[in-house]
């Protein structure tokens, strides 16, 4: 692609002397035309009642003719022409030009039945509020069904980036100017090679200096430059790499072996971001497996309930997520704060009533218990799609969860992962302190141990045994606040992650939390170290084998409950 | 008629010839008749875990329904929908479909959703000879005497997809995403022998993963394909990914930054109502290949949107392309019908091949003689109000081709459902019908 010049104040000395003289027609041809430009004008005037300077009108209008004309050029089928219109734009240096361009690739700029250019503020719904393209005029509501959007597509979109950025590079705004030059790496051509030479040095911030520096040292490289291969030695980032790559092909030999060195070194550190970010995913993965099962290890692990019901405690936790977001709308951030004690107090109040109702006239019944509780599990899901929707719930990711953060220009961390972790350490945290530090955990610990002899202490067995439930299904609830997060808010939620759950807290130690945290994490690791060679189906089954066996050999798992307690 | 008496013992079958008979002979019986409602099945799962996907398509034929009552229903009856729920279980299918049609005994079934299901009502059907309107794109390698298939054939969505990619965005390497089942195993295997038998793309070129129904944790294949992609060429994801697993995988790759102006992804069984359960806004740009988009610009398009809407009284209602499917199928059987003059399975069956209806996109539907019909294909980009924005169609419709030509075994065969062929796998090669073990091979193949 061709970068046009570049508009704005900064790019009058820069600008290239070609493109100076493309644009020469153009005045031209508006001068030509000047008689019918006037009668426009005119007509363009008095429709509008202004009480400005009637010179100054004149030439607004004769602009916004040119400006009309810019953008009925965009208003074709053929994307080629398209690109060429907007090329045009770009060359007109109109101080709109940028917000025309933003608003063509952001979809709202639309066309109306009467040929006039305009841009919807909001295209969500039938009606959407526009304004005036050309004048910036509020114009109300109008009905979709009256506006043609001028569509684009991916590769207009590129065109229009890379033109935004080349814009945005004399920007004030340093944000503006750090994804310009974020942009502009390895989309550097002759043409914009001489001006960003005078960018850099002129460039206040640090940050785009850099880039900027490597983004035109790729270009250097590709034209067989050796000096920019020190510019770019150590750089991470894929664009560096298929610049090196492309280099290995060409017939100076110097130039090859540099490229070689830097391309291998390069490659060296790749591998340790590559081990980084594995552990990162089965980090995540497992983090994401012990907040599924936490709450099932107080209730499966300390109390011995099976609870084929545990993972519908996490849907309705991610329900609550939907429904908070619902009563907030505009706030999802904090809707998802609230979530956190509304999802784990209606998870247990439902996992009160799931114990008082079913399970504590099955005590001492497993089979019963599961078969009843799988019972329950199948009622909760139809409910919800009878009651909700069979459809899945859209819940808002908050925009301080969304993307990564850059490590380096090969490894980004996912934000809304990293939260995830940190939520299910919080979470194993505070559990642990309750069992060890409260009077309930000790009562718990009590009653799990020795019913008999803890009520015979005055413990009262029965309201332990609900708050121990109502805390392992609350426990399930922020799960599901948290799922919410990753997957899909649907009836079936819970399914997916209920055979997991058991899975983790068997293999970790029935009734021990520990046991849980690390079985999860060391799963999660496992399953994303064999997952990239194994395919994640198979790195599934290798998993619940090796539990398999690992059960054979240790049926107590990994940290088995010792002494008394383990007998009971 | 000659087909139908071959195989006459049921007790459908014959209290529907009866009642022909009866009627054309024009006995006092013949009013009776007329007011008895037609009765059409619908066999979608409105529970488990297809019920997010079916349950619309169970309204849109009530819908259907309802319009058509208001417009004084067919041939002077009234039509009645009788609904029964295959809770997304495949046995489930085939015993509720034999319900439709032995005890209520149904003049036509609109129903299924997943191939497996369609495999498991296929012999219900041939063996009850009912009338079976499949409305979702499929894999194809399948042509039933009773069923129409009113979804895309793989050469009506997934080879001009990939055309797409090659011809007009350039790309050089493909990742093949799916879930672990059949149509996307079979679709991958069409399409890689097409990448390399047509296009000559290298092996090292191609990327082919499956992950299990559902599957929840991305991380580690988005990684993937972003380093796949990042080698300098051209690259694209082909996902034949299915319907839960989607929300998470496109969630994963926003938060990794896989721009769609980089590496796009094109999706063929994500739809508007996949999408909105998601925040499209990093995914603008995103592909989806289909026959139909809410999006398409066409008054019987908005005319059915606000029908829609209004039907189920939510504003932000959507619509997709199986819907559409179902909107054709059903004024094709109703037009067959009329046609016919008779609900009668062998005549509708008869005179609906030839049959042209409008479709949604502003132009025409035909049913073809291989029971499959004709359909523009349209690419389209996710915009970020979760709706498509149409970049590519086709300059005409395509019509569908139920055996592939790019599998071996399949290739020589052709689908022609008029007499004096009658044939769904008539082998042009050895000139005999069913001469291929076609079915056969590909499972085969598939079990490898």
């Amino acid at each position: 692609m061709r970068y046009p010049p570049m508009p704005g104040p900064a790019a009058v000395g820069a600008r290239a002397g070609s493109a100076a003289e493309d644009s020469e027609p153009m005045h031209a041809a508006t001068r030509g035309s000047w008689l019918m430009v006037l009668v426009l004008a005119l007509a363009f005037v008095l429709g509008l009642t202004l009480t400005a300077p009637v010179s100054a009108q004149e030439a607004e209008a004769a602009d916004d003719t040119a400006a009309q004309a810019l953008l009925e050029a965009l208003d074709v089928s053929s994307f080629s022409a398209k690109g060429e219109a907007i090329e045009a734009i770009v060359r007109s240096d109109d101080p709109r030009a940028r917000d025309w361009l933003q608003a063509l690739l952001d979809g709202r700029l639309q066309r109306t039945d009467d040929g006039r250019f305009v841009v919807a503020l909001d295209n969500s719904g039938r009606q959407w509020p526009v304004e005036d393209a050309l004048t910036g005029e509020a114009l109300g509501e109008m009905s979709r069904r009256d506006l043609e959007r001028i569509g684009i597509n991916n590769a207009l979109r590129n065109q229009l980036r890379s033109a935004i950025a080349v814009v945005d590079l004399y920007a004030a705004d340093v944000g503006l100017r750090r994804a310009s030059a974020e942009r502009l790496l390895g989309e550097v051509d002759g043409d914009l090679a001489g001006p960003l030479a005078k960018v850099i040095e002129e460039e206040p911030d640090a940050r785009v200096q850099e880039r900027l520096i490597q983004a035109l040292a790729i270009y250097r490289l590709e034209q067989g430059e050796f000096a920019a291969i020190d510019d770019l030695r150590g750089s991470l980032h894929p664009r560096v790499r298929v610049a090196f790559n492309r280099v290995l092909n060409s017939d100076d030999p110097a130039l090859v072996d540099g490229a070689r060195e830097a391309l291998n070194s390069i490659e060296q550190m790749l591998k340790v971001n590559r081990a980084v970010e594995t552990l990162y995913f089965g980090l995540s993965l497992g983090s994401v497996l012990v907040l599924a099962a936490i709450g099932l290890a107080i209730t499966f692990g300390v109390m011995g309930v099976i609870n084929m019901a545990h993972g519908e405690l996490i849907m309705l936790g991610a329900y609550t997520t939907w429904a908070m977001q619902q009563l907030l709308p505009g706030q999802p951030g904090l809707a998802l704060i609230l979530a956190i004690p509304a999802g784990f107090l209606v998870a247990a109040l439902a996992g009160i009533a799931i114990e008082r109702g079913v399970i504590q006239f099955l005590k001492g019944r497993p089979l019963e218990t599961l078969l009843a509780t799988f019972g329950i599990s199948l009622i909760l899901q139809q409910l919800v799609r009878t009651v909700i929707s069979p459809l899945n719930r859209t819940v808002i990711t908050p925009e301080w969860m969304s993307g990564s953060i850059a490590i380096n220009d090969a490894l980004s961390l996912t934000l809304n992962r990293m939260v995830v972790l940190g939520f299910a350490l919080v979470v194993f945290a505070a559990l642990v302190l309750i069992m060890r530090r409260t009077r309930l955990g000790l009562e718990v610990r009590a009653v799990t141990q020795n019913r008999a002899m803890a009520r015979s202490m005055g413990i009262r067995a029965t309201r332990v045994d609900i708050l121990t439930f109502a805390l392992g299904s609350g426990v399930a609830g922020l799960a599901g606040v948290a799922l919410s997060q990753l997957t899909n808010v649907g009836p079936n939620l819970g399914q997916n992650y209920i055979i997991d759950s058991f899975m983790v807290v068997v293999f970790g130690g029935v009734g021990n939390l520990w046991g849980t945290l690390v079985a999860g994490l060391s799963l999660g690791v496992i399953n994303q170290v064999l997952e990239p060679w194994a395919g994640a189906v198979m790195a599934k089954i290798i998993v619940l084998v090796f539990i398999i066996l690992f059960i054979q050999k240790r049926p107590r798992g990994l940290f088995p409950q010792k002494g008394r307690a383990a007998e009971g | 008629m000659n087909a139908s008496r071959r195989i006459m013992p049921y007790p459908l079958r014959s209290t529907a010839a009866a009642l022909l008979s009866v009627a054309t002979l024009g006995f006092a019986s013949h009013a009776v008749a007329q007011q008895e409602p037609i009765k059409v099945g619908i066999l979608h799962s409105l529970s488990g875990t297809m019920a997010i996907s079916e349950s619309t398509l169970k309204d849109t034929v009530e819908m259907l329904i309802a319009q058509q009552n208001e417009q004084g229903g067919l041939l002077g009856r009234q039509l009645e929908a009788v609904v029964v729920d295959p809770a997304s279980n495949w046995p489930l299918f085939a015993e509720r479909a034999r319900e439709l049609l032995e005890q209520h005994e149904v003049d036509v079934v609109f129903g299924n959703w997943t191939s497996v299901s369609r495999k498991a009502v296929l012999p219900v059907f041939e063996e009850l000879n009912g009338l079976l309107f499949y409305p979702v794109q499929y894999e194809g390698e399948e042509s039933s005497e009773n069923v129409f298939y009113t979804g895309a054939a793989p050469n009506q969505q997934a080879i001009p997809a990939v055309e797409y990619l090659l011809n007009e965005v350039g790309v050089e390497r493909f990742a093949l995403l799916g879930t672990d089942y059949v149509y996307p195993r079979t679709t991958n295997r069409i399409l890689e022998a097409f990448l390399k038998e047509e296009h000559g793309i290298a092996d090292e070129d191609i990327m082919i993963n499956y992950t299990p129904f559902g599957h929840s944790d991305w991380q580690n294949i988005v990684a993937e394909v972003r380093r796949f992609g990042s080698e300098g060429k051209k690259t694209a994801v082909i996902s034949t990914i299915n319907g839960d697993a989607n929300v998470p995988f496109y969630r994963e790759l926003a938060n990794q930054g896989i721009d769609a102006a980089d590496i796009p992804v094109i999706a063929f069984s994500v739809g508007e109502q996949e999408l909105s359960g998601i925040d499209t806004g990093p995914l603008v740009g995103h592909l989806a290949a289909w026959n139909y988009f809410m999006s398409v610009d066409s008054d019987a398009n908005y005319d059915f949107i606000d029908a829609w809407i209004d039907y189920t009284g939510d504003e932000e209602a959507v619509t997709n392309d199986p819907m559409e499917a179902h909107y054709i199928g059903f004024n094709m059987w109703a037009e067959a019908v009329r046609k016919a003059g008779t609900t009668e399975v062998d005549a509708v069956k008869d005179a609906i091949i030839g049959v042209t209806v409008p479709n949604l996109t502003g132009g025409y539907a035909a049913m073809m003689p291989n029971h499959h019909i004709t359909k523009p294909v349209l690419i389209g980009e996710v915009q970020d109000n979760g709706q498509f924005d149409i970049v590519w169609q086709t300059p005409s419709t395509v019509a569908g081709d139920a055996w592939s030509d790019y599998l071996p075994g399949s290739r020589d065969l052709i689908s022609d459902w008029r007499k004096p062929m009658e044939c769904g796998n008539f082998n042009v090669a050895s000139g005999s019908c069913g001469g291929s073990t076609a079915a056969e091979e590909a499972e085969a193949a598939l079990a490898e």
